[in-house]
């Protein structure tokens, strides 16, 4: 049943992204899907089809504004560093604890963590996520949580949990 | 109208490429580098495949521009999580005016292992 679902998925991504309704385009696009789908299905965490419950899509568009939000303010707070003459950088890498269980919120975490400001993760091991750190306030895990982590996780934790 | 937002968007992306390779440039390690390459390229991508939305209406040039939107989102933060990780496992050290490691501090008991 999931490998029905996930093979929908991808065979409407490829219908969206060649947009011509041939023949031989639909069939190339039924084959490719079923061996990608072959290949990779394993792959493809369960919890990624819990987003569309309604009350989770409720949080998940709330969680894309604040993404966007942090994500505008990572771009300008690269500029100020980039052109101010005096490079102000204080960088590092700093460990952070995350409440998050399943794979695709643990993803979802460490991808936002990337795109915003200052902020960038390296690796994540057990429960603790090691955090490139452009301007690295304290070596503290527990206020490093609060000012990294937490402000994604109680979304997330809604979403995914 | 539609021509002036997407005018709008357009530059404003490339600006915040340009920070992108500004910073690629300036700062000191491939850290730092990924850091600022990673946050304006993909916003300031993004952008530039909004700004087709507005010049031509919605049709398939715009569905495919914003798929790519997505693909970038997804794909351009795991790429710079891959490099940082690979790079600090094969032993690059941060830059010397850093102030903390911890990633280095915990795994030195466990080096013989990985």
């Amino acid at each position: 049943m999931k490998r029905i679902i996930h093979f929908f998925i991808i065979y409407a991504v490829w219908i969206l992204l060649t947009w011509s309704f041939t023949l031989q385009e639909l069939l190339a696009g039924v084959v490719i899907s079923l061996l990608a789908e072959l290949l990779l299905g394993d792959i493809f965490p369960y919890e990624g089809v819990k987003a569309f419950y309604p009350r989770r899509f409720f949080w998940l568009f709330c969680y894309f504004w604040v993404f966007i939000w942090a994500m505008i303010r990572a771009n300008f707070d690269v500029a100020y560093r980039v052109l101010n003459i005096y490079l102000p950088i204080k960088p590092g890498i700093v460990k952070v604890r995350t409440k998050l269980k399943s794979d695709m919120g643990r993803t979802f975490l460490a991808n936002s963590i990337t795109l915003t400001p200052g902020t960038m993760s390296v690796d994540l091991v057990g429960d603790h996520l090691y955090i490139h750190w452009i301007n690295v306030v304290s070596p503290d895990i527990q206020k490093d949580t609060e000012m990294i982590v937490a402000g994604f996780e109680k979304y997330l934790e809604r979403i995914f949990e | 109208m539609n021509e002036f937002v997407g005018y709008v968007l357009l530059s404003v992306g490339v600006a915040f490429d340009l920070f992108g390779c500004i910073g690629l440039v300036r700062l000191p390690d491939v850290y730092n580098r990924l850091q600022a390459a990673t946050k304006c390229a993909t916003l300031g991508t993004a952008m530039i495949l909004l700004s087709v939305f507005f010049f031509t209406g919605f049709g398939p040039i715009t569905i495919k521009a914003l798929l790519c939107i997505w693909f970038i989102l997804i794909t351009s933060p795991t790429a710079a999580h891959a490099i940082s990780r690979a790079a600090h496992r094969s032993g690059i050290r941060l830059w010397e005016g850093s102030y903390i490691d911890k990633y280095a501090e915990d795994r030195e008991g466990k080096e013989d292992k990985a």
